[in-house]
């Protein structure tokens, strides 16, 4: 059974120049114990759709969709006192920046424990032992002392470390990490990867990584979506994906892999994300492909089937080259 | 802690002497004889107009009286007032209770109204709460303190006869000063009624007084919150899925209350300034009436000693919020 369906989310912000869509029809579905990465650039709407998931966004956006629920239960109809009875419990969320994510004013523990106080309805005595233990699961040291740790007493991995410990605490059955690796050292990123892909394979949750690292990509996911500028253009299995991508998108995000470079200079994809006021009439991606054609150019691409990845294209690639 | 105290009280050094300097020689630039005042209608003769000169040694240059008057006070000598004979200690110790407790209960009408006040603006901001709540802070901030107690007094004491006009409390009552609060006073007293009329009293000069305070403390705690509950830490809170009530009382009122703190402290030391209209209006006998009093009398020692020990209570404020900064906030506490 799938754990997270969305159909045809949409998320428009109301700014002082007027509407501006963040995401356009996304459409995700994770089943139980399994590893989704979203894949896209900055700006392409990655982060705003789950925060919209999550019930995070300001209130000057507007969120739509045909479907979203969340095993089973409808997540548009609920009031928000049952959505706070979900979030935090069993959908929880690690974010990019764990330095800033975390409470100055309270330590690390009170921190964990007051999840497990609202969502388990622990004693005193079994949080603390929960948040030991937790500490110790996420591979911190001297897990006692630093519980009583303040966040600018740790390090930016120690910090990422502590706000996974917090997701987990309360055994959710979907983990999102937003570019939970963006801010950390090098070093660092593949510890926290390592730890995700552990707490995943231990726990059996599904876990939804959201990230730009094609990298990351390889190492950690079974299946991937590709976003682009508030779009789904195209969604495989990790394998398949990097064997044969099926969107102009995704070849040009792969071929900028330095590992996969044939020459010196690695290939580049020109121009950027469109924003609020060039948005193109036709495919969104059609200013920045190789294979644009007037078709491309004006009128917006259809879904391909499922053998061809779902990509949002008109003419979705193929082992051979252009379709 | 203590070494960081330490250093702070050393620059006490420097404002102290600073306003000790500047209390000497505002009262002594105001035109005015404290001599020929205290003569009064009946006037004096020349020679004992001399001798009286030479009595309170304003023969004496300037500096000289300055150097005079300095190392009395690094004694703890403030000398005495010419009009009561009384030791300035002691005029301000039995007065100060009264603007102690007016101020007390102005501060915490400003900050039990201000602060809840702003916190719900800035949940709810640009709606209608936020948006009333805002403009009357800003008449409230804008307004006169004097004409602001004149309509007070007019509404509620002349037209409601709700509130009385003036005094701490009903001629009828009459018992010693235990501690010089008026309200524990009356309340120890056993006096049926003495407590109310206390109550009574208190009423219109803490409005008055706590108006301004409360109007600067409401919208410094809305700005403060709004800019906090944009922080990555908040996001956090909520996803974990706590009440509205927990995120924004305690995971974002603990961050927004450093600046909050800020202009409680300043507030003290307008809060003083204001006692000085409020007590007047309201013949509240507390130490801003005295200061008024004595400048009228030209009573330099009153005048000059007792902006010497408001402007020490201002300097001892800021040393309890520098304090509060580090107990709030943990990684201040770090810095230092």
């Amino acid at each position: 059974m799938t754990l997270l369906r969305i159909r045809n989310l949409s998320v428009d912000f109301a700014t002082a120049s007027g509407q501006f869509r963040a995401v356009d029809a996304m459409d995700v579905t994770v089943d139980p114990g399994e590893i989704l990465a979203i894949v896209g650039e900055s700006g392409s709407g990655k982060s705003v759709a789950m925060l919209a998931l999550m019930g995070l966004l300001p209130w000057t956006a507007t969120v739509t969709a045909d479907e979203m629920s969340f095993d089973g239960q409808d997540l548009r109809a609920i009031t928000p006192r049952t959505r706070r009875r979900i979030v935090g419990k069993d959908i929880a969320m690690i974010f990019q920046e764990p330095m800033s994510s975390l409470n100055p004013c309270f330590t690390v523990g009170f921190q964990i424990k007051e999840g497990l106080k609202k969502h388990l309805g622990l004693d005193r005595k079994a949080r603390h032992a929960r948040a030991l233990e937790l500490m110790e699961m996420v591979g911190i040291p001297d897990p006692a002392r630093r519980l009583n740790a303040f966040p600018h007493q740790l390090s930016g991995g120690m910090s990422q470390r502590v706000m996974i410990a917090m997701a987990i605490a309360c055994r959710p059955r979907l983990l999102i990490a937003d570019e939970p690796t963006t801010a950390l050292d090098v070093t660092i990123q593949a510890q926290i990867l390592d730890l995700l892909t552990d707490l995943q394979a231990e726990t059996g949750m599904a876990l939804i990584l959201i990230t730009h690292d094609m990298g990351v990509v390889a190492e950690t996911a079974r299946r991937v979506s590709v976003q682009y500028a508030g779009q789904k253009v195209e969604d495989q299995p990790v394998g398949p994906l990097f064997e044969t991508p099926h969107h102009p998108y995704t070849a040009a995000l792969l071929a900028a892999l330095p590992e996969r470079a044939t020459s010196r200079v690695l290939p580049t994809i020109p121009g950027v994300v469109p924003g609020q006021f060039d948005r193109p009439r036709g495919c969104l991606f059609a200013p920045r492909c190789a294979h644009a054609d007037e078709l491309c150019r004006t009128t917006p691409p259809p879904v391909q089937p499922p053998g061809m990845g779902l990509a949002r294209c008109h003419y979705p690639l193929t082992e051979e080259g252009r379709g | 802690m203590i070494r960081y105290l330490l250093a702070r009280l050393l620059t006490f050094l420097p404002t102290f002497l600073g306003v000790t300097l500047i209390s000497f020689a505002f009262i002594r630039v105001l035109p005015g004889d404290p001599i020929i005042v205290m003569a009064g209608e009946r006037g004096l003769t020349e020679e004992r107009y001399a001798e009286l000169v030479r009595q309170f040694g304003f023969d004496q240059p300037l500096p000289v009286q300055f150097w005079n008057y300095l190392t009395g006070v690094l004694q703890g000598d403030l000398g005495t007032s010419y009009v009561t004979k009384r030791p300035v200690w002691d005029e301000f110790f039995s007065l100060f209770p009264a603007t102690l407790e007016l101020s007390i209960c102005a501060m915490i009408f400003a900050v039990g109204i201000g602060l809840p006040a702003g916190v719900i603006a800035a949940v709810n901001r640009g709606k209608l709460f936020d948006r009333a709540l805002m403009s009357t802070a800003l008449v409230g901030y804008s307004m006169p303190i004097f004409w602001w107690a004149l309509l007070m007094i007019i509404v509620f004491s002349g037209n409601l006869g709700w509130t009385p006009v003036s005094g701490r409390i009903d001629l009828l009552y009459f018992f010693d000063s235990v501690t010089g609060f008026m309200l524990i006073d009356s309340a120890l007293s056993g006096q049926n009624g003495a407590f109310t009329s206390a109550v009574r009293h208190l009423i219109l000069p803490t409005i008055v007084l706590g108006t301004i305070p409360l109007a600067v403390i409401a919208r410094q705690t809305r700005s403060a919150m709004l800019e906090v509950l944009s922080e990555d830490y908040i996001r956090t809170a909520r996803a974990k899925g706590l009440s509205p009530l927990r995120i924004n009382g305690m995971h974002a009122l603990r961050n927004a209350m450093i600046p909050v703190i800020t202009v409680i402290g300043l507030s003290v030391g307008t809060l003083l300034a204001g006692a000085i209209l409020t007590e007047t209006i309201f013949s509240w006998p507390g130490i801003g009436k005295w200061m008024v009093d004595s400048i009228y009398r030209r009573d330099y020692p009153v005048v000059q000693g007792g902006l010497l020990l408001i402007a020490s209570m201002v300097m001892i404020v800021n040393l309890t919020v520098d304090i509060l900064y580090g107990l709030i906030n943990p990684k201040i506490r770090a810095r230092k």
